[in-house]
């Protein structure tokens, strides 16, 4: 990174010559530093690097928006934001509405949480007030583990073994016998799998928040007469409550944007259901199936994924902003 | 307070400090319920990946000796190259054919079946694979040669228990009289499982064919997106975090750009393969699915979680380093690249290395930029090609597998999925142990 170029001139064969040619440049003058010189350059490099992040987000943006205004022109937005359906028709002519996608979407996400939340909060109130030390040490990394399989995974595990399965109890021929299910891909399926990809998404981050909480509160707590649970409900969930609706929010995020679980586990029928058995599509999975059919670019069902890619892209940045502020605002309160 | 009002001491339960103290069970007993059913449930995930996926690392084989018959591979004789690549593989069929009469009538095995339906327990691949050979080594026409062919996947899946009996009922593809014609095969030696090599370096092959289809290739071009990934997102993502933590003003414009960043790395994946698709393919017009997009793409998206970890061990560096330097005559550039910089190298390699783990396994940006739908069956043969022609990545292949929707490529993709977390589970004890070793409390 440091270069020097006065002495490895010097050196060279050729830099007398280099020399006496630009003998009144100003490089040749006692009062020159050329440190200070050659770091403005790398300076810049440097800072180049960093806009180079800012760069990414301003070409998400643009990229989408561009694409969304020639989608927009050939196609009403009336229809993509207000339609009820979602029926792309290759011939032309499609309802391209994204509220049936935002409903799956977050209805997957709902159940997502509904599983992730009490099983992630449960675990960090476990680990953070009741655990030992040895028991925390191992089983924090192994929950941690689930945030780190690929969400491949998981979307296999939905479409090959717990879908069937949740189709062997609740389906026509199923243990049950009640016919609820005609499919192995499902809103349960996709729902309950990612939610066991996010527990450590919620536990990791509640468990920090909750750690942060001051020792004083809990001891106070406990001189006042109260139990280990009620000093936890009372006292400590109050306290870290904005930073666990921040990581709550951060998990949600997380399920909105999920794409592979919900390709290989949710199904692709566009609707308003209430039922959690049956399948739903979501708006990552018609962003694939859009983007990789054989249709023709220039046609408004291809370039919908591109509006449908900007929802999503304003939807979780906005979750997440939101999120960051919670915790953030959390964090004054005890420093 | 009026509880308070009693005779009887403290310690005496009563009513409402039973009801307490079964409230506080009830609590502990939830939480530690949370945990078991975490753990278990990363549990059942991983028994489900090895109990399903093992047996795509054993393949069934059939052992046969070939009558490579001049008549039929070199008519005019000459072993001529030209001549004996005109032979397609469907002159090679009835000499597999021929092979497995012979077999029948040499071991007296009795069945029902036509010579067609018995040669069709070997793999469609078997004719290609001979013809191979034959053209590599043309000194063996006119010998009889012995050759290891792969099973057909119904046969593969019956010798592993996958298909039975019972569970073919009336599948156009195998017929219970070629599963006892396979049972005195077995008895006899002649088809047999082993390590299935291929499977992990072999290419993928058309659906037709599950039994051929191996991930070699694919992690090939995960390999490639990989360096791709690391020679730009690390040395940027060291810049950038060097400028952010040691150079920038703090500012309006640093504070937006550090937020930026922070909100970059929550964006979902799928966005980046948008951004992927609309920049780096439409706009550049790079080619389609090669793994150079892919890593630039992968890049983009491994880059906030670099800088993250990077600014973290940065800053984790004592001021008093900074100082001394500083005292001794280094500008603050030295300072940085000098001092600062390799002391906090353990930190910076363990997130890059995590970085780098996270990009492995992403699938859905891979989708975008068309890293599925196509067969990956050439291996790369120089980098140029590796980087550029089109190639799949593990994950892509995994999804492309699981999207066959064959109980045979199912097996395919769990063992896919082994691999996968191999290397993964590989990549996160290195960066552990780096972090155990380097790691510094100053």
């Amino acid at each position: 990174m440091m270069i020097y170029p006065r002495p490895l001139l010097v050196k060279s064969g050729v830099a007398p010559v280099a020399v006496n040619l630009f003998s009144n440049c100003k490089t040749n003058q006692p009062g020159f530093r050329a440190r200070n010189q050659v770091e403005k350059i790398n300076i810049g490099f440097l800072m180049l690097a960093a806009g180079l992040a800012v760069l990414t987000t301003v070409g998400i943006v643009v990229s989408m928006l561009f694409e969304t205004m020639n989608f927009f022109s050939m196609h009403s937005g009336r229809d993509f934001f207000f339609g009820l359906s979602w029926a792309p028709n290759f011939h032309g002519n499609s309802a391209l509405s994204i509220l049936p996608l935002l409903w799956g979407t977050l209805y997957i996400s709902f159940v997502a949480l509904l599983v992730a939340v009490p099983l992630g909060l449960f675990s960090a109130i476990y680990l953070s007030e009741y655990a030992s030390s040895l028991t925390r040490s191992m089983a924090k990394p192994l929950l941690e583990v689930l945030a780190g399989i690929p969400t491949i995974v998981y979307g296999l595990f939905a479409l090959v073994t717990f879908g069937p399965f949740l189709k062997d109890m609740f389906g026509p021929e199923g243990f049950f016998a009640l016919g609820w299910m005609n499919d192995a891909r499902s809103v349960a399926t996709a729902g309950i799998v990612m939610g066991i990809m996010l527990i450590p998404f919620v536990s990791s981050l509640s468990d920090d928040i909750i750690n942060a909480v001051p020792q004083s509160l809990r001891d106070g707590s406990f001189g006042l007469g109260a139990t280990r649970s009620e000093t936890i409900k009372h006292v400590v969930l109050p306290a870290a409550l904005p930073g666990i609706v921040g990581a709550i929010l951060l998990a949600a995020s997380r399920a909105i944007g999920e794409t592979m679980i919900v390709v290989l586990g949710a199904g692709a029928i566009a609707r308003f259901t209430g039922n959690p058995l049956e399948a739903l599509t979501t708006v990552t999975t018609r962003i694939v199936s859009q983007l990789t059919g054989d249709g023709d670019f220039n046609s408004p069902e291809t370039l919908v994924a591109f509006a449908l890619g900007l929802t999503l892209f304003v939807l979780t940045l906005g979750l997440n902003i939101f999120a960051l502020y919670y915790v953030r605002k959390y964090r004054e309160q005890y420093e | 307070m009026t509880d308070l009002k009693t005779d009887k001491s403290l310690y005496a339960t009563t009513a409402h400090s039973k009801r307490r103290s079964a409230a506080e069970k009830r609590f502990h007993r939830l939480g530690l319920a949370a945990i078991l059913i975490g753990l278990c449930m990363l549990g059942i995930l991983m028994t489900t990946i090895v109990t399903k996926g093992s047996g795509a690392f054993q393949q069934s084989f059939a052992t046969l000796d070939i009558d490579l018959l001049e008549a039929k591979l070199d008519k005019t004789g000459n072993r001529d190259p030209e001549d004996l690549k005109k032979v397609t593989t469907f002159g090679y069929a009835p000499l597999i054919k021929a092979a497995v009469e012979q077999v029948v009538e040499t071991h007296r095995i009795e069945t029902g079946l036509k010579s067609k339906d018995m040669a069709a327990i070997i793999s469609k691949s078997a004719a290609a694979q001979m013809r191979y050979r034959v053209l590599d080594d043309p000194s063996l026409i006119g010998t009889t040669a012995e050759f290891k062919f792969l099973t057909n996947s119904w046969i593969d899946g019956y010798l592993k228990g996958r298909v039975t009996r019972e569970t073919i009922g009336n599948n156009k593809n195998v017929s219970v009289e070629q599963l006892d014609f396979v049972d005195r095969l077995v008895g006899l030696g002649i088809v047999e499982k082993s390590f299935n090599m291929q499977f992990i370096f072999g290419a993928d092959a058309s659906d037709q064919r599950p039994e051929d289809a191996g991930i070699g290739v694919a992690m090939v071009g995960s390999l490639a997106m990989m360096c791709v990934v690391l020679l730009l997102a690390l040395p940027i993502g060291v810049a950038a975090s060097v400028y952010l933590e040691e150079f920038a003003p703090k500012n309006r414009l640093t504070d937006i750009i550090a937020v930026n960043i922070a909100n970059l790395a929550a964006v979902p994946s799928i966005v980046f393969g948008i951004l992927g698709l609309a920049i780096f393919i439409n706009t550049l017009h790079f080619p389609q699915s090669a793994p150079l997009v892919g890593g630039l793409v992968l890049t983009l998206m491994t880059l906030p979680t670099i800088i993250i970890s990077t600014r973290a061990a940065l800053e984790a560096v004592p001021p008093s380093i900074r100082s001394a330097a500083l005292a001794l005559g280094a500008s603050k550039m030295q300072t940085t690249f000098h001092h600062v910089l390799p002391l906090a190298a353990p930190g910076i390699l363990t997130g890059t290395i995590l970085g780098l783990a996270q990009a492995l396994g992403e699938t859905a940006p891979l989708l975008l930029i068309g890293m599925i739908g196509y067969v990956a069956t050439n291996m790369p043969e120089t980098v140029t090609q590796g980087l550029l022609s089109p190639n799949s990545a593990m994950p892509a292949q995994i999804y492309e597998w699981a999207k066959r929707a064959d109980p045979a490529f199912y097996e395919r993709a769990w063992g896919g999925i082994i691999i996968l977390l191999i290397f993964l589970i590989t990549m996160n004890i290195i960066a552990v142990t780096l972090r155990r070793r380097f790691e510094r409390r100053w």
